[in-house]
């Protein structure tokens, strides 16, 4: 039996796991405690809690537990992790580079860096959505702090070769800062074998609950220190600032750790579900997969289908299925995204483009549904659409004066 | 953001899906928009002998208030003579659809359409192609 709606935005957010929900909360009522009390049983309930959801955290990226510091999400552990560097290593250069592809929360916050006199380098990635090797290492100057770059990306879930990025970090004594959202916890993510410095990732992408995060600091080989960004009562080794969201880690280190032991199985079921979707609906006439093929995320896939416009697609079964679409009317800039633009497609395909995150609670009669729906309102819109006629008729769209507004 | 029900409506049963024979000198056709802004529309007319708008269709290329902005338009312009169906403002459908803000440029663009449509029927048989003011939300 098929619940609606179908949630296929797992890129967004995921539900709470159900082991992860339990887990947290005795924390809200019985052990309220603040971590930071040392002199009482509540205090050292609340610590206890948070040093084992440390360790349950570090285990999942083989990290040292004290080499995690808790945030409130992504957002700002990216903001910490660049400015961090920045002010920190101010001695050493002002130099960053990162990709033109990366998520807002980082080229807003290198753009802040722009304004208090940093240089920044946003490199260009290829047509399949990954950073190009010689032209970073060409990016790479005296003054280069930091490379920070995206582990997965968010819009088409292509992986970077993170490994090769950080082997000629370290060949230049660079620092690598990587945004693992939407990495940690769905592939295999180990900041030693892949030689990352610094790395953010959030609870609310693997099944914790919203509103806490990571930042993974280095602590040996270099020992990385950054310039807190809150000040206050030096929690977090004085790194971060602020009482511990207590229930929250300890979901997120609950989270952590049922990732950690399903992740094999659970990379196996739900690529199988992602390929048959992506093959069903690579079946469609002028449908178009974006991003690199192989380096990619097991549960991601981005297409594009030419001709019909992604609201317009999105409207025809949102009501049972939760997607979304990188074409400029679901959001309020009226400006198609800027990471499918990247990879060179035209204006008119990024705005035809759906994005399917599929996760834990995924089933095949969900897929079987959503490809059945997609393709029937694809074909609708198409019979409504005057470019599918042009394209029927073999009008070239290019000789056509538009009138763009 | 959720759509008004009269939106809803006319996405799912759009009124006047078509095509007319745009060599014929009594068809108008308006093609306003482009594919890299997300949305195109063709709007075309057919007028009889008496001046009035016996037929219309449409296909658009955009989200649901375009289509469903277009499809309103069809409705509207049938019966209207060519001199009545130019005074159809943007804000009608607006109101109507119960448009949000940011979807105030798909009734933009259907005003277009129309005018467009209305202006190759003119060009067709003779008339003077008409000067409209520029729309006021691109």
């Amino acid at each position: 039996m098929l619940n609606f709606p179908i949630y296929l935005d797992h890129n967004a957010t995921t539900p709470c796991d159900p082991r992860v929900v339990e887990a947290m909360i005795p924390y809200f009522t019985n052990n309220f405690g603040n971590a930071a009390s040392r002199n009482h049983p509540f205090g050292w309930a609340a610590e206890e809690a948070v040093d084992y959801a440390r360790e349950q955290v570090a285990k999942l990226i083989g990290a040292e537990p004290k080499e995690i510091i808790f945030t409130s999400g992504a957002t700002e552990g990216d903001n910490l992790a660049i400015k961090g560097v920045f002010e920190m290593y101010a001695s050493k250069g002002n130099h960053i580079i990162t990709c033109n592809i990366e998520h807002k929360a980082v080229l807003d916050t290198c753009k802040h860096i722009e304004k208090e006199g940093g240089e920044v380098t946003y490199l260009k990635v290829k047509d399949n959505g990954l950073v190009d090797l010689s032209e970073l290492e060409a990016a790479i100057r005296p003054t280069t702090i930091l490379i920070a770059i995206m582990y997965a990306n968010n819009e088409i879930g292509t992986v970077n070769p993170i490994r090769e990025i950080s082997a000629i970090a370290r060949k230049h004594g660079v620092l690598v800062f990587s945004d693992a959202v939407q990495a940690v916890g769905k592939i295999p993510v180990d900041v030693n074998k892949d030689g990352i410095d610094l790395m953010a990732f959030t609870a609310h992408k693997m099944y914790g609950p919203k509103g806490v995060g990571a930042l993974y600091v280095r602590r040996k080989n270099p020992r990385v220190k950054v310039t807190a960004q809150m000040d206050g009562g030096g929690h977090e080794r004085g790194m971060r600032s602020g009482t511990l969201n207590v229930p929250g880690i300890v979901g997120f280190g609950k989270a952590c750790e049922i990732c950690l032991t399903e992740m094999e199985e659970e990379t196996i079921r739900v690529s199988k579900l992602r390929d048959k979707l992506q093959t069903e609906l690579m079946k469609i006439e002028e449908s178009y997969l974006n991003g690199d093929k192989e380096h990619k995320l097991p549960h991601v896939t981005n297409i594009s289908f030419k001709y019909v416009e992604g609201e317009g697609l999105l409207m025809g079964f949102n009501k049972n299925i939760a997607l979304s679409s990188g074409s400029a009317c679901t959001s309020a800039s009226l400006e198609p995204s800027y990471v499918l633009k990247a990879l060179g497609l035209g204006d008119d395909l990024a705005h035809s483009s759906l994005r399917f995150g599929l996760g834990r609670f995924t089933t095949e009669e969900q897929i079987d549904y959503t490809v059945e729906q997609v393709t029937n309102t694809v074909n609708k819109l198409r019979e409504m659409s005057p470019l599918w006629e042009m394209y029927k008729e073999g009008i070239d769209m290019n000789s056509i004066e538009w009138a763009h507004h | 953001m959720s759509y008004s029900e009269k939106v809803i409506d006319h996405y799912q049963n759009p009124k006047n899906v078509g095509t007319l024979d745009k060599s014929k000198s009594n068809v108008g056709t308006g093609l306003v928009g482009a594919p890299e802004c997300g949305d195109v529309m063709r709007l075309q007319i057919e007028v009889d002998e008496a001046g009035l708008i016996k037929d219309a269709k449409f296909k658009t290329f955009g989200c649901g208030s375009a289509i469903a902005s277009s499809s309103l338009a069809t409705e509207w312009l049938k019966g209207k003579s060519i001199d009545e169906a130019i005074t159809i403002d943007n804000m009608d459908i607006v109101e109507e659809l119960n448009l949000p803000p940011v979807k105030i440029h798909c009734s933009v663009l259907a005003e277009d359409a129309i005018k467009a449509a209305i202006n190759d029927y003119r060009q067709k048989n003779g008339l003077e192609v008409l000067k409209f003011n520029e729309s006021v939300v691109h």
